[in-house]
C-alpha cells in the first residue's frame, strides 16, 4: 500500500501543475513521500531528503531500488601475469559463467555465477585476477599512469587500486601505497605480492602529514575516505547511520586531504601533475563541494577524466554555485551504469605556488569548520559561495548562459538568475535562521522552480 | 632497513640457492639496473636502487614493506622463504614438480603431494632437493623439498609423500597477517 502511494505521489509531483488536488501544497506532497520512502527502503529521514535534492523524482525510486539488489562480482585480469583471454578460458574450464566488462575496459570481466569460490581458485592465488567493483577501474583510468612515473597512492588498501597502477605502469616507476589502517595494510602487501607487483613502497602515514613525507609525485591518487552512500547495497548500514556531521566530517576530512594531496605533487613534471580524486559517494558535499574547494585554495584545474562515459558533476546544487568547469567531473550511479555510486575529478597542477588567501576567504577554511561542523558553518560557507558566485556569473559572458540554455535547461537558468538576485537577502537570512526556516524556504523555492519548470517549454525561446 | 651482514648474507643464498642453484647471480646482477636485498623488521626485502632511495624518506616505524619480501631470519637466526618470494624462484628454478589437477587443491590446503597427485618431476632430482611445485598449466604453486629422488619415485606406493610441503600460494588466504 505505501508503496502504491510512493508511486502515486511521484506521479502527482512528476507533473504537477495538472495533476495534484487543488488546495494541497507541494510540500505536503513532498512530505509525505519522504516518509513513506524512508518507511518502505528502510532509510533515515535524513539521508532521504538529502537524495531527493540530489536526484529528480523520476530518478529516485530506481536508484532507491537498485540499492537493495547486489552489483555484479567483476574481476580485473592481472596483466603483469597473464592475458584476459588465457584467463576467460582457465575459468570457464573450472566451470565460472563470465563474460568481458565492457567496451571500455580491456582487463575487466564480469562472473554471472560460478561453481567454485571466486576468491579462492588456484588462478586467483596465482595473482592472475583481482577481484574488484567495477566502479574502482574508473580512477585508475582517469589517472592513466605512465611508465618510469612516481606515482602516491593515498589511500591504497586493500590494493585493487594500487595494483590495477603497477600493471599500467608494467611494474616500472615508483608507487609510494599509504594507508591510514595498518590493519588494513596487512591485505595490501598480500595483495601486491600476490599480483607481483614489485615497484612499490608500502608505508603507513595519516594521509595529511604527506607533503611532510615527501613530495615531487608526477600522480597522485586520492580514494578519499567517505560516508560510503554510492555503496549501500554493499552496507545497508548506511541507510541509517548517517546524518548531517557524519557528512560534514567526512568533507572536512577529505579537504584536509586534497589539500596535501596537490601539495605533494609535482606541477613542473614532463609527464604528470595530475591527481584524481574519487570517493563512493554521491553525496554533493563530499564531491564537488570539495573540488570546489580545492579549486579555490590551490593552483590547479580540471581536465578531462578520460571516462567518456557517466554523469556531468553539478556545477550548481540547491542554494550552492560551484565553478563551470565542474561539468568535467564524472557521477556514476548504481541504477545507470549498474555499478557502484562514484565520483571522479582529475585535476592538472599548473604551478607549485601556493595561492595567498584573501583576507574575505580567511574565515571560511578548515579550522572553523573541525570547531564547528554543524549548521553555522555550513551556512557560512554557502553565503560565501553566493556571494563568489554572483560576481563569477556577473563577470562571465553571455555565452556560458546561452549555452546552457541551448541545452534545454532553460528553466534552471532562470531559477539562477532568480537566485542571484535574491543573494543579498537570502544570505542574511540564512545566517539567522535556525534550520526549520530554511526548510522550508528551500521548498518554497523547489515550488517556485517547479512552476517554472512547467512553463520552461513555452519560455525557452525567449530566454 | 639495513644491508645484511655477511652472516645473513651467506645464510640467505645458501637457502635460495637449494631452488635456483647458481642462477642466483641472475638475481644480484641484472640487465636493467641495480638490485638489492634489504632487512628490515627481521624481514629480507628484494628491491631495485630507486626504490630503496625513495624508501629512505619512510620512518622505520612507518614502512610496512618495500619491493618483494622474500623471507625472514628466526629468532635462531635461521633464513626462512616466505612464498612470496616465488615470482623469483620459479623462473630460475632448477628442479620442478608437476601436480595434476586432483591434487593442486590438496597441496593449496598445505598438504605435502602424494604419489598419486604427481604429475610430472624433473629428471635426476636428488633426495632433499629444493624443488617448486607447478600445476599441469605451468602455474607456479609453491615450493617444497622433494621426499625422494627421482628413481625412487617410479617404485613408490601411491600414499607415499614425494614433495614435503614448505610453502605454497594458498598462504596468500590461510595467513595473510603473518605473511610478511
Amino acid at each position: 500500500m505505501v508503496y502504491q502511494r510512493i508511486k502515486d505521489n511521484i506521479e502527482v509531483l512528476v507533473d504537477f501543475a495538472t495533476k495534484r488536488e487543488p488546495g494541497k501544497q507541494r510540500s505536503d506532497y513532498l512530505n509525505l513521500l519522504k516518509h513513506d520512502l524512508a518507511m518502505y527502503y528502510g532509510y533515515n529521514t535524513f539521508l532521504v531528503e538529502k537524495l531527493m535534492d540530489i536526484f529528480p523524482m523520476s530518478e529516485l525510486i530506481d536508484f532507491l531500488e537498485s540499492n537493495e539488489v547486489q552489483r555484479p562480482v567483476t574481476i580485473r585480469t592481472n596483466t603483469l601475469k597473464t592475458r584476459r583471454r588465457d584467463l576467460a578460458q582457465a575459468l570457464i574450464n573450472r566451470g565460472v559463467n563470465l563474460d568481458p566488462l565492457g567496451k571500455w575496459s580491456k582487463v575487466g570481466l564480469v562472473i554471472f555465477d560460478s561453481s567454485v569460490p571466486i576468491g579462492a581458485t588456484p588462478e586467483y592465488l596465482a595473482g592472475h585476477y583481482m577481484l574488484q567493483g567495477a566502479s574502482s577501474f574508473l580512477p585508475v583510468m582517469a589517472l592513466a599512469p605512465q611508465e618510469n612515473e612516481k606515482v602516491l597512492d593515498m589511500s591504497c588498501a586493500p590494493g585493487g587500486k594500487t595494483s590495477y597502477i603497477a600493471q599500467l605502469m608494467k611494474n616500472t616507476g615508483i608507487i609510494l601505497a599509504n594507508d591510514a589502517s595498518a590493519e588494513r595494510l596487512k591485505s595490501v602487501v598480500g595483495n601486491l605480492h600476490r599480483l607481483g607487483v614489485t615497484n612499490s613502497v608500502v608505508c603507513n602515514y595519516d594521509g595529511r602529514q604527506f607533503p611532510k613525507v615527501m613530495g615531487g609525485f608526477d600522480r597522485v591518487l586520492l580514494d578519499a575516505p567517505c560516508s560510503g552512500t554510492g555503496v549501500i547495497s554493499k552496507d545497508p548500514a548506511v541507510k541509517t547511520s548517517k546524518d548531517e556531521k557524519d557528512i560534514l566530517r567526512c568533507a572536512h576530512l577529505q579537504k584536509e586531504l586534497i589539500v596535501s594531496a596537490i601539495d605533494s605533487l609535482d606541477a613542473s613534471s614532463e609527464t604528470g601533475g595530475y591527481l584524481v580524486y574519487c570517493t563512493c559517494s554521491i553525496m554533493v558535499e563530499e564531491n564537488e563541494w570539495v573540488v570546489d574547494y580545492a579549486l579555490k585554495k590551490r593552483n590547479v584545474k580540471l581536465v578531462q577524466t578520460g571516462l567518456d562515459f557517466g554523469k556531468e558533476g553539478f556545477t550548481r546544487f540547491k542554494e550552492r554555485r560551484f565553478h563551470p568547469s565542474l561539468k568535467l567531473t564524472r557521477r556514476f550511479y548504481p541504477h545507470t551504469h549498474n555499478m557502484d555510486g562514484f565520483f571522479v575529478a582529475k585535476f592538472k597542477k599548473f604551478s607549485n605556488t601556493i595561492p595567498k588567501m584573501n583576507t574575505e576567504s580567511e574565515n571560511i577554511p578548515a579550522e572553523e569548520e573541525k570547531t564547528d561542523l554543524s549548521e553555522k558553518a555550513s551556512s557560512v560557507t554557502s553565503g560565501e559561495n553566493f556571494k563568489k558566485d554572483k560576481n563569477a556569473v556577473s563577470t562571465s559572458s553571455e555565452n556560458q548562459k546561452k549555452k546552457i540554455s541551448v541545452k534545454g535547461k532553460s528553466m534552471k537558468n532562470t531559477a539562477r538568475v532568480k537566485d542571484i538576485k535574491s543573494v543579498s537577502a537570502k544570505k542574511k537570512e540564512t545566517k539567522e535562521k535556525p534550520k526549520k526556516g530554511k526548510l522550508v524556504k528551500n521548498k518554497l523555492k523547489k515550488f517556485r522552480m517547479q512552476k517554472a519548470r512547467s512553463k520552461a517549454p513555452q519560455s525557452a525561446g525567449t530566454v | 632497513m639495513r644491508p645484511l651482514t655477511d652472516e645473513e648474507t651467506k645464510a640467505l643464498f645458501e637457502k635460495v640457492s637449494k631452488y635456483i642453484g647458481e642462477n642466483i647471480k641472475l638475481l644480484v646482477d641484472r640487465p636493467d639496473g641495480v638490485y638489492c636485498f634489504r632487512l628490515h623488521k627481521d624481514r629480507v626485502y628484494y628491491l631495485s636502487e630507486k626504490l630503496l632511495k625513495l624508501s629512505t624518506n619512510i620512518s622505520r616505524d612507518k614502512l610496512i614493506s618495500v619491493g618483494t619480501c622474500f623471507g625472514k631470519f628466526t629468532k635462531t637466526m635461521k633464513f626462512r622463504l616466505h612464498v612470496t618470494a616465488l615470482d623469483y624462484l620459479a623462473p630460475y628454478a632448477k628442479y620442478k614438480v608437476w601436480v595434476k589437477p586432483g591434487a593442486e587443491q590438496s597441496f593449496l590446503y598445505g598438504n605435502h603431494v602424494l604419489k598419486s597427485g604427481l604429475g610430472r618431476i624433473t629428471e635426476n632430482t636428488s633426495q632433499y632437493q629444493g624443488v617448486v611445485v607447478y600445476s599441469m598449466a605451468d602455474v607456479p604453486l609453491g615450493f617444497g623439498v622433494a621426499a625422494k629422488s627421482t628413481q625412487d619415485c617410479r617404485k613408490l606406493d601411491p600414499m607415499a609423500i614425494v614433495v614435503f610441503h614448505q610453502a605454497d600460494i594458498g598462504e596468500y588466504l590461510r595467513s595473510e597477517d603473518t605473511l610478511t
